[in-house]
């Protein structure tokens, strides 16, 4: 017995080397499961105050470039405001009001992101003090950003769009055919769309939006531009890449936004035992 | 190791944690090097410190820098192999007659040549169990290898010219 134990001994730092490395090998699995609840990551408290204060000093740098994506938003949607205000020439029909507040939008601001690793996290300045909840959709004025993982009270992280664990429900715009957009790891700002069959006219150009299926962005939000359309390896499916229209090295301030009815949507899914995979 | 190497190594272990998280975090050269200068840390602690408390400290150092990356668990496990490594690779490349009682493993003690033949392979083998974890599959071999070769040249460049900066050189008798 006292052998063994001497042998054992001796080999304390090979024993404790293994238990460590799978103590670490536990922790990645459980942090990249979708469903796994994250334990540590920089939506603590502490950690997140280390995280803003880097960033508020580097924001400084950007402010004139973030100015002017907000007056060319701006200007967006004064254009938008004109239209809706027109005089209506028939009679508007008045939407359902659960319908109307289907979506709730607010803002946030990225005070850390990552975009070289295969796995991309960003994190936000705003948690569930503030309202977001895990699952709600993040994007900007440009495109699609990710979707909030788990949230702190004052701080969220969300998976970038720019994870190869992220899939998004997404069509092309122009006939209305529908994928999911996943990224392949490889550049920073191409992505592929997966599940689009080999009988869809795709053509390099066409715009790729948001579907609205997966019930966490609204539909129509851009995702970005075909580049290029390949037969590829796979018998069923295309081999599309597109050109991502966010420019995820410069993400500063975003939009969240919250399905209101994803609990009504979930259960009716769940009861009718269709599976959502989009 | 008296009381005052102790603090120095903490301050050290905590000054290139912080130089990691806020300043090279972002950091990657043509988008294939990164830089993990926080290793040099690691890799200066003095040749006698016993096994077990070098693994300890790897990898909760490791672990920290996971949990601003958001990587949790990548960093530490590489840093955990790499600290296991090290005692194996400091005597296989032992030059004869040993190590002196006193000798650090660091640039200005050791000369450049040492250096690098000392800290490269360790860093590749961390930068290798980093980018596979990281890219568990989804990049092919190749580019997990070309990433950790890089970075590891790239994390050694930069570790020397810190070390060219800012270590004092010992006063030499001649």
């Amino acid at each position: 017995m006292l052998r063994i134990l001497q042998f054992l001994y001796s080999l304390r730092s090979f024993l404790l080397f293994v238990l460590l490395e799978v103590l670490a090998i536990g922790l990645i699995v459980s942090n990249n499961s979708p469903q796994g609840a994250a334990f540590f990551n920089s939506s603590n408290a502490l950690i997140g105050s280390v995280l803003k204060t880097r960033s508020d000093i580097l924001d400084f740098f950007s402010f004139a470039q973030a100015n002017e994506t907000l007056i060319r938003e701006n200007a967006l949607l004064l254009e938008q405001i004109k239209a809706l205000n027109q005089e209506p020439d028939s009679l508007p029909i008045p939407l359902d009001s659960a319908f109307e507040a289907q979506f709730q939008f607010t803002g946030a601001r990225v005070i850390s992101n990552s975009l070289r690793f295969a796995q991309n996290h960003l994190t936000l300045n705003k948690g569930s003090k503030d309202g977001l909840k895990p699952g709600m959709g993040i994007f900007n004025q440009d495109g699609i950003v990710g979707r909030v993982k788990s949230v702190s009270e004052n701080y969220a992280v969300g998976i970038s769009l720019l994870n190869t664990g992220l899939l998004v429900s997404s069509k092309i715009k122009s006939t209305e055919n529908f994928g999911s957009v996943n990224w392949d790891g490889k550049s920073s700002k191409q992505a592929k769309m997966l599940y689009v069959p080999r009988h869809v006219r795709a053509q390099a150009g066409d715009t790729i939006v948001t579907s609205g299926f997966n019930a966490v962005f609204p539909e129509g939000i851009r995702i970005g531009i075909i580049s290029s359309v390949n037969q590829g390896d796979d018998p069923n499916y295309l081999d599309i890449l597109i050109d991502l229209s966010t420019d995820f090295s410069r993400v500063n301030y975003v939009y969240l936004v919250e399905n209101t009815q994803i609990v009504e949507l979930d259960s009716l899914y769940i009861k009718s035992e269709v599976v959502n995979e989009f | 190791m008296n009381f005052k190497n102790f603090i120095t190594y903490t301050l050290l272990l905590l000054f290139l944690g912080l130089i990691q998280i806020i300043f090279l975090k972002n950091l990657a050269l043509f988008g294939v090097a990164f830089c993990f200068l926080y290793l040099l840390g690691i890799l200066n602690l003095p040749i006698p410190i016993s096994h077990v408390p070098l693994i300890l400290i790897s990898f909760g150092l490791g672990l920290a820098v996971d949990i601003f990356y958001d990587t949790i668990g990548i960093h530490a496990a590489s840093a955990t192999l790499m600290s296991f490594l090290r005692p194996y690779w400091l005597k296989a490349i032992s030059p004869t007659g040993g190590y002196d009682d006193s000798a650090k493993p660091n640039l200005p003690e050791m000369g450049i040549v040492w250096y690098m033949s000392y800290s490269l392979p360790l860093i590749f083998a961390f930068s290798l169990v980093f980018f596979t974890a990281d890219q568990w599959g989804t990049g092919g071999f190749f580019g997990v290898l070309n990433k950790s070769f890089l970075s590891s040249i790239f994390t050694v460049i930069l570790a020397i010219i810190v070390q060219l900066l800012f270590f004092k050189r010992r006063r030499e008798i001649r």
